[in-house]
Order: C-alpha cells, then sequence, then structure tokens
C-alpha cells in the first residue's frame, strides 16, 4: 500500500476493486465500513460479484470478467471530459500525459459499455464522484492482479490516481490488499527472481558486488531466474531437475493443478519443508518439519509495509526447526557456513544490505512497528509513500489499451468462472481446515451460481454437479446466491477435494507472470 | 481551541481540548474514573451508570463518559453521592443473573441454593467462568458489594451455544450494549442489536435468531467487549484461567493486515487468542486470527524429517535427512549448474527465513531461481 490501513478513515471516497474486502480482509473491510457509516465517505465498489462491500456503496458497477482497463480507461476519459483532472499534479509530478490522454479518447462511456457491460450513466457517475474526493483511495486485490492483463491492470489504476492526484497525500493512495500474512516481507528479502532484498536488481553489478563482499561469495548469478510459474514446466521438460519448497503448496495453489502434479513428479529431487503433510509435501522425496508463527522469533511485513515482530509463545512439537535453521544447515553441508545464533542476528544482517530495512531493529519495532523506508537509524519512517516524488523522479503514464482475457464462453463451455476465498477459510486450507468451527462454517467447496443460471440449467440448490473447463472437471454443490450475477460462477479455491484450480487457466500475465485465475469458461451439468 | 481552559477534576486543576469528555480529561491524567459499558472510540450511551460523577451546580449525578468539560466545571470522582450510587448500580446488576462468584453472597443457605442453580444451568461446578477477569467483578470488590440486597433475578433466556465459537450467556448480561457496539461501530458487522423492552430486554440478532443463522460473522469483537461473563468463547469457557496463562505479544499469520494479538498459553498450548490494541487493527481480529489457531497443537504436525523409500515415507534423523538433500542438491548444482534448482520461499514464513532462503539459493546454489507464491 501506498498509504497505511488507518489512512482509508481519512479517505472522502474508497474505491474498492477485484477485492472481496470483508472475507479476505475482514479487519482492514472495518475501517471502510466505519468511513461510510460514520464519516460519510462514500464507496465505489467495482467487482463482477455482488460482495458484502456493495452494501456499503454508493456505486456498485459490475464489469464483465478481465474488462478492467476498459472501465479504468472510461473512468479516466469521463474525468478529462469533465476537467476534472488534479491539473497540478500532472504538470509538477508526471509525464507521458498527453500519449494517455491519446489513448483515453476512444474509451467513451458508450464504447465502455460495449466491452464491460457497465452502464454509462453509471461509470460517468461514479467518475465524477472519484475525481471530486480531496482524497480518494483505490483499494484493489487478486481481482485485479490475476488476469493476463494484470499489470496493466494495476498501471491503470495507478494512471487513475495519478490523473486526480490522489498518491502523496493522506487518505489517497493505491493500495493493494496483501492476501499472506508476509508477502510484502517475502517480496521485501528478495525472494523473487530478479531483485536481492529491498528490490536491488540481481543485474546490477554493483549491487551484486555489495553482496558478494557483504556474503563473502564470488560469482553470484546476474541473470535474472525463473518465476514459479515458469519453474514448473521447466520441470516438465526436464530442464529444472531439483526444487526446494518451502512453505507453498502449489499442488493447490497453482493454476491448472494437473500440469503442475505431472511437472513436480517429474524432478529428481523434491524437498518440502512445511508444518502440515500438504499435498506438495506427499510427493517429495524428503520432508522438513518446521515451526510454525507461534513457535519463533522474527519479523513480518504487512500490506501497508510495517515490519512487526513475531515472537515465540510456545515450543514448536517434536523435531520442527526453525525454517532458517533448517536452511542454514543445508548451506553449512554444501561448503558454505551460514551460521546465526538468533533471528536478530539475521535481522541486523538484513538491516546493513537493505537501504530502506537500514534504520529498522529489533528496539525499534519492539512496541510498534514501522513503515519502510527505513534508511536510518533516527528515520521515522513513511507511512505515506511518495510525498514529495516518486522513486523513479516524475510518475509515468502508461497509455495502455485493453486486451481481452485469455479464454472466452462459447457453445461448449458457456458460464464464465472466477474464483476466490471464503471468510472462514484461508488459502489451501492447512491452517484454517485444523479448527472444527471454521469447517463447520465452510465445509467444503461450492459453486455459487445465480438463480437464473442455476434454472437455465434445470438445478436446485444443493444439487451436486459436475464443472469442467478445458483443463479439468471438478464436482461440488450448488449454492444459489445473491452475490451471483447471471453468466459468472464463482468457486473458493481452498479446498483439495474440489480443486477450482483444476478447472482455471494458467495463461499468463507476460510481465508478472501470474495466472488468470480470475477469468476462465466451464460448463457444468448435474452430476450422475 | 482554547489551550487555557481548564476543569477541576478532584480538586486538581487541568487542561482540557474542546470536546474532551470528563471520562477522556480524567483519563487522560490517570484519574481513575470506572467504566462498564464506555468503549473506546464508539459513541458514548451512558447506558450503565457507573461513571457517574458529582459536578458542582448540576442537579443529578451526570455521566463522565457523555458529558462534555466545560471551562471552570468543577468534578468530584469519587464523593459520598458518587460512592453511593455506584453502589447501587452494582448491587442490582449482582442481582440480575447467574453473577456466582463469591461477591454473589455470603455463606448463607441462600448463597448455596443459588451456586447450586447456576453449576446445574452451566453443567460445571466451578464458579463463574470468567471469574477473576470480570469488570463488575473488580468493581463489586472495589466498592465492597454484594449481590444480596435484591433478590435474585430468574433466568429468563436459555443460553445460546449452537455457533462453534462463542457461547452466549443471557443470565450473566448485564445490558451495557458494549457488544452492540462493538459489532455496529467497531466492525460494522451489524448483526447484533438491543431487542424487547424492560425486564425483557435481551441483546438479539436480526428477528432474535441464533448467531449463526444472523448476519454475524464470529470476527469475536463482541466477545472481546464483554465486561462480564456473557459472551466467551466457546473453547475457552471453564477451560482456560486467567491467572494459569501467560501472554504473548505477536502478528497475526493469515492475510496481509498483520493484526497484533495476544496469544494465551497455558501448558504450551495457545489455548485463546485476544485482538491488541495497537495499530494496525486496534484491538480487532476476524474469525480466523481468533479463532482459527487449532493448526498450531494439531497432531497432524509434522514431528519428525522423512525421507521417502519405494514410495514409502519413513522417520529420518535431522543428520540424515539434510546429509541427503544436500547431497542431492550439491551434485546436481556440480553437474548441471545452478539453474537447474528451483527454490520456492514462502510468504507464511518471517522476513529473516525468507532472507536466508534467497541467499541460500543465491550464495550457495548459484541461481536467481527464486519465487513465492505471490502470484497465486
Amino acid at each position: 500500500m501506498t498509504n497505511p490501513i488507518a489512512d482509508i478513515e481519512k479517505a472522502d471516497v474508497i474505491l474498492i476493486t477485484g477485492s472481496n474486502t470483508s472475507e479476505n480482509h475482514p479487519v482492514l473491510s472495518s475501517f471502510v465500513k466505519r468511513a461510510v457509516k460514520f464519516r460519510g465517505a462514500k464507496l465505489i465498489v467495482i467487482d463482477p460479484r455482488r460482495i458484502k462491500m456493495t452494501e456499503f456503496a454508493q456505486h456498485w458497477l459490475r464489469p464483465n470478467l478481465g474488462t478492467d482497463v476498459a472501465w479504468i480507461n472510461g473512468m479516466m476519459h469521463v474525468i478529462l471530459k469533465e476537467k476534472m483532472q488534479a491539473t497540478d499534479f500532472i504538470q509538477n509530478r508526471t509525464e507521458g500525459f498527453e500519449a494517455l490522454q491519446e489513448r483515453l479518447e476512444k474509451y467513451t462511456p458508450e464504447f465502455v459499455e460495449g466491452i464491460t457491460g457497465i452502464p454509462a450513466e453509471s461509470l460517468i457517475a461514479a467518475a465524477k464522484l472519484f475525481a471530486g474526493a480531496k482524497a480518494g483511495s483505490i483499494l484493489y486485490c487478486m481481482g485485479i492482479t490475476q488476469h493476463i492483463s494484470g499489470t496493466d491492470n494495476v498501471k491503470s489504476l495507478a494512471n487513475l490516481a495519478m490523473l486526480t492526484g490522489n498518491l502523496g497525500i493522506a487518505g489517497a493512495g493505491v493500495n493493494p490488499l496483501r492476501g499472506q500474512n508476509n508477502v510484502q516481507g517475502a517480496c521485501d528479502m528478495g525472494g523473487l527472481p530478479n531483485v536481492y532484498t529491498g528490490y536491488q536488481p540481481v543485474s546490477d553489478l554493483a549491487v551484486a558486488k555489495k553482496m558478494e563482499e557483504a556474503w563473502g561469495v564470488t560469482g553470484l548469478p546476474t541473470q535474472p531466474g525463473l518465476t514459479v510459474t515458469k519453474m514448473l514446466p521447466k520441470a516438465h521438460d526436464g530442464e529444472l531437475k531439483a526444487m526446494y519448497i518451502i512453505g507453498e503448496n502449489p499442488m493447490v495453489s497453482d493454476a491448472d493443478l494437473n500440469h503442475a502434479e505431472k511437472s513436480l513428479k517429474n524432478l529428481e529431487l523434491l524437498v518440502v519443508q512445511d508444518i502440515f503433510m500438504t499435498e506438495t509435501a506427499k510427493i517429495a522425496d524428503v520432508v522438513f518439519p518446521s515451526a510454525c508463527f507461534a513457535e519463533k522469533e522474527g519479523t513480518f511485513s504487512n500490506t501497508e509495509r510495517r515490519v512487526q515482530r513475531v515472537r515465540k509463545a510456545v515450543d514448536a512439537p517434536g523435531q520442527c526447526k526453525d525454517d532458517w535453521w533448517i536452511t542454514c544447515q543445508l548451506a553449512e553441508r554444501m561448503g558454505y557456513t551460514m551460521n546465526y545464533d538468533s533471528s536478530q542476528a539475521i535481522f541486523d544482517e538484513i538491516a546493513k544490505v537493505t537501504p530502506s530495512y537500514g534504520g529498522i531493529t529489533y528496539a525499534r519495532i519492539e512496541t510498534e512497528g514501522l513503515h519502510w523506508p527505513c534508511p536510518t537509524a533516527d528515520h521515522p519512517g513513511t507511512p505515506i509513500l511518495h510525498a514529495q516524488q516518486f522513486t523513479r523522479g516524475k510518475g509515468m503514464f502508461h497509455a495502455i489499451e485493453w486486451i481481452p482475457p485469455a479464454e472466452q464462453v462459447d457453445d461448449d463451455y458457456p458460464l464464465y468462472l472466477t474464483t476466490g476465498r471464503v471468510l472462514y477459510q484461508y488459502h489451501t486450507g492447512t491452517m484454517t481446515m485444523k479448527t472444527d468451527g471454521l469447517n463447520e462454517r465452510a465445509p467444503e467447496a461450492y459453486v455459487e451460481m445465480s438463480r437464473k443460471d442455476a434454472a437455465n440449467a434445470a438445478l436446485q440448490d444443493g444439487d451436486m454437479v459436475s464443472i469442467a473447463s478445458r483443463r479439468g472437471t471438478i464436482h461440488a454443490r450448488v449454492k444459489i446466491a445473491a452475490s451471483a450475477v447471471d453468466g459468472t460462477v464463482f468457486i473458493p479455491f481452498h479446498f483439495a477435494k474440489a480443486a477450482a484450480n483444476k478447472l482455471t487457466n494458467a495463461a499468463l500475465d507476460p510481465v508478472s507472470g501470474i495466472p488468470e485465475f480470475k477469468v476462465c469458461a466451464v460448463k457444468i451439468d448435474k452430476a450422475a | 481551541m482554547n489551550a487555557q481552559q481548564t476543569i477541576l477534576i478532584n480538586g486538581r486543576e487541568l487542561a482540557f481540548n474542546s470536546g474532551e469528555t470528563i471520562l477522556e480529561v480524567a483519563r487522560r491524567h490517570h484519574i481513575d474514573i470506572p467504566t462498564l459499558c464506555h468503549l473506546k472510540g464508539t459513541t458514548p450511551t451512558g447506558a450503565c451508570r457507573i461513571c457517574v460523577v458529582e459536578v458542582a451546580g448540576a442537579r443529578t449525578l451526570l455521566a463522565a463518559c457523555a458529558t462534555p468539560a466545560t471551562a471552570g466545571m468543577k468534578v468530584q470522582t469519587e464523593s459520598p453521592p458518587v460512592v453511593v450510587a455506584r453502589r447501587l448500580i452494582l448491587q442490582l446488576m449482582l442481582s440480575s443473573g447467574n453473577h456466582n462468584c463469591a461477591v454473589r453472597g455470603s455463606d448463607n443457605q441462600e448463597w448455596t441454593a443459588f451456586q447450586l442453580k447456576v453449576q446445574a444451568e452451566d453443567g460445571s461446578d466451578e464458579l463463574c467462568p470468567v471469574w477473576g477477569d470480570c469488570r463488575l467483578q473488580e468493581l463489586a470488590y472495589r466498592y465492597q458489594v454484594s449481590g444480596e440486597r435484591f433478590d435474585a433475578t430468574p433466568t429468563r433466556y436459555p443460553m445460546e451455544t449452537v455457533n462453534p465459537f462463542i457461547i452466549r450467556d443471557f443470565s450473566r448480561c448485564i445490558q451495557c450494549g458494549r457488544c452492540v457496539q462493538a459489532c455496529n461501530e467497531v466492525q460494522v458487522n451489524n448483526a447484533i442489536n438491543f431487542g424487547y423492552r424492560g425486564p425483557h430486554a435481551k441483546i438479539i440478532a436480526a428477528g432474535d435468531r441464533p448467531l449463526k443463522d444472523s448476519d454475524c460473522v464470529f470476527c469475536g469483537e463482541c466477545v472481546q467487549a464483554c465486561p462480564v461473563g456473557a459472551l466467551v468463547e466457546k473453547d475457552v469457557r471453564y477451560a482456560v484461567r486467567p491467572w494459569a496463562t501467560g501472554k504473548v505479544r505477536t502478528t497475526c499469520s493469515y492475510c496481509g493486515v498483520g493484526c497484533q494479538m495476544d496469544l494465551h498459553v497455558q501448558d504450551n498450548q495457545v489455548v485463546k487468542v485476544d485482538g491488541a490494541d495497537a495499530a494496525p487493527n486496534l484491538g480487532s481480529l476476524c474469525v480466523k486470527g481468533r479463532f482459527g489457531y487449532h493448526f498450531i497443537n494439531s497432531p497432524e504436525r509434522l514431528t519428525t524429517p522423512l525421507i521417502k523409500e519405494n514410495g514409502q515415507f519413513r522417520e529420518a534423523s535431522w543428520e540424515e535427512a539434510l546429509d541427503r538433500v544436500a547431497d542431492g542438491l550439491k551434485k546436481i548444482r556440480d553437474t548441471q549448474g545452478g539453474d537447474a534448482i528451483g527454490v520456492l520461499t514462502s510468504a507464511r514464513m518471517t522476513n529473516e527465513e525468507n532472507y536466508i532462503a534467497q541467499k541460500f539459493a543465491r550464495a550457495v546454489l548459484k541461481t536467481n531461481n527464486v519465487d513465492h507464491c505471490a502470484r497465486l
């Protein structure tokens, strides 16, 4: 997030898109609901499902799946036409405006309606509401990113924020809601194929030299590596021989699971380190048992870039070890000593090699976390990014053209499928499914359909159906719900027994490598 | 704002900001005015009246939580009329339900009969499930009152036990309304409210339905707000006592909001979770953070390294398992190059562990094939 969570209550207008906030970020959703109910903020929800947050919204716009660039361009078209753009901000803080303006010309509300299905007048009203805000906050989640156009979608939201001057000020910002406790930290720490900690590029020779000195090694690789979505095909083709998978379960979370399974089974050596015997661990050659969050010391970085302490409350069971200890033991055996006596010692090394974490110490975050960038010991942290300038200096507008999703409905597969989470389960369920009460509330997969779609297929609530895409078939019960919109069904992806990702499309965003989980075509038949 | 504005509380001259209530000014200056219904960050209701104070010139005692400070106001927070009023309120509350901590009565027949009745209704032979962790009990001790002054009210509504997370014990509810505010003003789930009137008053979910059939999403904000034993976590009730547990502040391990939470630990097990009153969550949690902790102590946890042989896992020592993996990775690295190996780090691990994992990939395996499931 460019802005802290508390800022949501300072916004005049909040735009939520591609985030089922009340189910996936419930505590954060309270900030939005309070802003609407008690501070008079206006909420715009743009989502293909009639999610709970729409009940708090002034406008709910319902776009066809995979049409985000179109409605965002449409909103910007309206804002320019109404001359509601932030002229000073555009002039002083950005570049590339002319190219954007040119691109937006054809995205009239009527043209956009043809693509998105959003009525022109609704788009105009929402655009004017957002542009009229003193502080407008944009919140988004995987509904924006898990598309072949995911990167374009995010850039488009950044365009909208810059066009309306909603960056670098309280109550505004472009705010991705991170879905996992430390996905921000995993990225910050260089758990990515192209960067070291703090997003220092692996291809930058000066950075490589710095890391070589800090680590006492030579010959660090300077070519970016493979993303997870590229690793699996390489494993499938036999080019990748071994994988060391720590705390991940790609056998349920990956797109096109049938392919993922074949790929992992093709490895010479698969090592999985986890707290449970996950679907991925089951096909491993060696499994290492690790300690969970309540059993160790360390830090997580949350969605607002706040680095916070994790503390040990209980002893880990059996022979479980801290993940860092296990990895260091492997390093030692492979001829490189990684010797630390505590997580704090590791953190101190992180601070030394990572400018944005340079001023953070355990002592400083003992009672309250700090927002990075926090470069020095006396720096107060940075709750709001881009206050004076952007990382690259001026903010770059990207003139973006809408492209349709990789898969469309047709006569054979006439319904769109989108996937997501439910309140009571989490990701692949390895943690939440150990709590009986959560299973009682959300026991199994279902396919959420509109009353009309169900009637068209002669289906009743609770019927067991087969849901098939071009890649696989699963079985689940029909749940007729008001949140479903005609023509689009929804399946939560938590449940391995009816893994929605056997259906989803592995077509990737060319830049980020994200699979298009949010759009594919399916057919539904009553199970025999 | 006029910085010169002051108020006199118990003879101390204290500066206040316009809009501040008497309670806020007092708390800021560490003067303790007891409260039951007051819930930080929500609209004061003045429902319980336990925070009444004496204000010079006022005809009645005033609720400190709902009365704005005004310049020159003279306030007494523990004067005899205040204490008399508070004692009466507490006596009424204590007689209103199954408040079977020792303050309910003395060692006479009535106490025994009452205790047996409560035990029968609760299905437990212990004192109240929140004994030792109850604002009402604390105040009863502070003002030295018991529940004997008034006849005990019969239990009007049976306990609700049909959801997996929260026991609603209406017999212990003092109608303070904190749960209603927690639900409607903090989490804004709008699931519960006051229902019925007078002696029939009850906190209800829409249409007086069980929580499981209402808009309730089991965030448990109401449980954390309840000052008495009316709302208690099902797994905690009669199983966890505050004097038997230790608390550890940490960060939630579910979504990316990073809620601060206190893990309550008993016999090396996490037995209860509370939201910590700190940024970013300011005390709130969701159903997963508050109730989804059983995985920690699950019998399904992996507890020993495993090596697969002939398609079956067998237990192995750390030495053997680490050697096996190190040898395997070394062979592949040395013959095929590091880029024949991929490492997935984890959005679930700590920063320190992610750092070590990518350092291992780059410095030891000599590959940048490092990723995690941010994309998935």
